[in-house]
């Protein structure tokens, strides 16, 4: 466990030698969304009618955006050699980058959603909706974008390709995000959506951290 | 002659499509230094990836003690001093940063007591506080060394230990493997130059069939 | 000579396909000639969709095999990833296109299908979404698999993509059909229906064999390309 825990602190000490880079991501969010009333119109019913799709969409591309270099900095530099060779899990170091990803992503996008909902026009209890979502759903994001950027490591063209292979396994999280804060404003089942998207939550949990290390390990032959 | 603190039989490997070597064995006893040599793309790196359980090989044996190394892999690699043809450093975190970083996720104990000793033996006391972004490549090849020298494994694994090393660095890094041998570990290193220690024994990697 | 090793598996696959192939070919043609009259002459067109619901002959077929073809990826991955087994690399490779073909045809027949049935190309019922993102999963398979200089990398990458992808295309699914009945409820038109009439169910069932040795018979010769190419490249990193 101490090494898990070294890790994540490692990698939060360099992201925060760098914090450039997740404020980049962070307005990418912002004006990514800021977009899309420019592009469809100022009417407020329709804005509030699509604020929840719009802002878990543009949440997950700013999640995918910023897993690109989750492990090739580190294949790049060689301490990947150093956590294959490290003497506990490779499962669990593979979760720890991904705890790390979701602290300096997730958690900021979650914590952001609202104001931009607020721009959107939902009411306040389905800002707080949506904000639990994404801190939710947002895991289930760094673990299959993880994946996808253990595979692509190495490859030409990375990071397009980790778009088009972590895009359509998101598609459930994606639905049951956004439909749960779309269920809360239109008197549907906010519980079953949101029971579910922690259940998506638990799957990538308990299938993922396998799968990046099998990855891992590959790219490190 | 001791009995033997490690036994490779018969190794074979294989990469991208093509076998680089088989029928690979050697062992080495407590405080012998085994020098790998042989032209570029003769297998040297591979072999010493299969060593560190890096890479699969085709077919062999890797044995401490008498125990297969690939039985209990967490042990086998707890037991290595590890230094590849890149340096393993984070650019953005400091020599001491790095040198503890890497020492805390090989699980280890807290290495700030023997920090100093290691920082002491490459000269890069006056480095520590400096981000290795700054330093130059002797001066980070130094630092992977220190690195290795923390993690007081018994065994060290070794991708041309020497380059980019001055002379200063170079005499600094043969006591440092010359300590490391008297109290009993064993060494491989792949090289290019005379590693300049005595008693060393070589393994000529050559083209294969 | 190193490379005999490699290739033992892949000599003895071309030797079982040539054998094979001809009478294979013989047998699907004939199937394909005879299914065709039994689907497009033989069969009674549907009461309210007329002869429109000729195209379920292909359609079908199509989604069982793209979803079986998805199921193979991950059997061969598996088969790779465990016991490393050369063959099942070069036939994920091979199959992978096959079934992304498959899934196409189920996706474009649906589409044209729809027209007639819905007024429109493309509605987003649930089956019809659940096939497009298979397809994108398998564009990804593909994607993936080519996207390294070693080849060999791009096998074993796309081989735990697809373990992956196989434990989440049920809860694709799942969300697709949750996600298609919150928003459309009830009035979706099902395509197949309750039950299906005999007059229908032997030609159905008949086009699916004959597609299934379509299927079989495309992976069998394209593993014997890729066999090819694997060689040549070998025998090019070692010139």
């Amino acid at each position: 466990m101490s090494g898990f825990a070294a890790l994540v602190a490692r990698d939060l000490r360099l992201v925060w030698r760098r914090p450039g880079d997740v404020a980049v991501v962070l307005a990418f969010f912002v004006v990514a969304t800021t977009l899309f009333p420019l592009g469809i119109g100022p009417e407020a019913n329709v804005l509030a009618r699509i604020a929840a799709g719009v802002l878990w969409c543009a949440a997950l591309f700013a999640a995918l955006l910023s897993l690109d270099r989750l492990f090739a900095a580190d294949f790049e530099d060689g301490t990947l050699d150093l956590l294959l060779l490290a003497p506990w899990p490779l499962e669990l170091a593979a979760l720890a980058k991904c705890c790390a990803h979701w602290i300096v992503t997730g958690l900021p996008l979650a914590a952001l959603a609202p104001l931009l909902g607020v721009a959107f026009g939902l009411e306040s209890s389905v800002l707080l909706a949506l904000s639990a979502t994404l801190l939710v759903g947002t895991p289930t994001l760094s673990l299959i974008g993880g994946l996808a950027a253990a595979l692509t490591l190495g490859a030409r063209k990375s990071g397009a390709l980790l778009a088009l292979l972590a895009l359509p396994l998101c598609v459930p999280t994606l639905i049951f995000g956004a439909g749960a804060v779309e269920a809360l404003a239109s008197g549907g089942d906010f519980g079953a959506h949101f029971a579910v998207l922690a259940a998506l939550a638990l799957v990538a949990l308990a299938t993922t951290p396998w799968a990046i290390a099998a990855a891992l390990r590959q790219a490190g032959e | 002659m001791a009995t033997p603190l490690l036994e490779v039989a018969d190794l074979a490997c294989r990469r991208g499509g093509r076998r680089v070597f088989e029928r690979l064995s050697f062992s080495l006893g407590p405080g012998e230094l085994l020098a790998l040599i042989g032209r570029n793309g003769s297998g040297k790196t591979t072999l010493l990836r299969a060593l560190a359980l890096l890479m699969r090989p085709e077919a062999g044996t890797i044995r401490w003690q008498g125990v297969e190394a690939r039985g209990e892999p967490d042990v086998w690699r707890g037991r290595l001093g590890w230094l590849g043809h890149l340096e393993g450093l984070k650019a953005d975190l400091t020599v001491a940063e790095n040198l503890l970083a890497a020492e805390r996720l090989r699980g280890a104990p807290p290495a700030e007591d023997r920090l100093d000793s290691a920082l002491v033996a490459f000269d890069l006391s006056s480095l520590a506080q400096r981000a290795v972004r700054t330093l130059s490549a002797g001066q980070r090849r130094r630092t992977a060394l220190a690195r290795v020298v923390l993690t007081q494994a018994p065994i060290w694994l070794l991708d041309e230990p020497l380059n980019a090393l001055d002379a200063p660095a170079q005499a600094a890094f043969r006591e440092a493997l010359a300590t490391h041998l008297e109290s009993g570990g064993v060494a491989i290193a792949a090289t290019h130059a005379d590693l300049g220690l005595p008693g060393g024994r070589t393994l000529e990697l050559g083209t294969p069939t | 000579m190193a490379d005999l090793h490699f290739l033992a598996n892949p000599a003895r696959f071309r030797r079982f396909s040539q054998r094979v192939v001809p009478s294979l070919s013989g047998a699907t043609a004939l199937m394909l000639a005879v299914g065709l009259y039994l689907a497009l002459l033989q069969s009674p067109p549907d009461y309210q969709q007329g002869d429109t619901v000729r195209i379920m002959f292909v359609h079908v077929p199509s989604a069982w095999l793209a979803m079986a073809g998805y199921a193979l990826l991950a059997g061969l991955g598996a088969s790779l990833l465990i016991w490393r087994h050369p063959l099942a690399a070069l036939m994920a490779r091979a199959a992978a296109p096959v079934g992304a073909g498959f899934c196409a045809v189920c996706l474009l027949t649906g589409s044209l299908w729809g027209r007639p049935m819905w007024g429109a190309y493309w509605v987003w019922d649930a089956r019809l979404t659940s096939m497009l993102l298979l397809f994108f999963l398998y564009l990804g398979h593909i994607a993936l698999s080519r996207a390294y200089d070693e080849p060999e990398r791009g096998d074993r990458a796309a081989a735990i993509l697809a373990l992956i992808g196989v434990i989440n295309l049920p809860i694709i699914k799942f969300s697709v059909d949750w996600w298609n009945t919150l928003h459309q409820p009830a009035s979706v038109v099902r395509l197949g229906g309750p039950s299906i009439h005999p007059s229908i169910l032997v030609p159905l069932l008949w086009m699916a064999v004959t597609l299934f040795l379509l299927f079989v018979l495309l992976v069998l010769l394209r593993t014997d390309t890729e066999i090819d190419r694997r060689r040549l490249e070998n025998a090019e990193q070692q010139a």
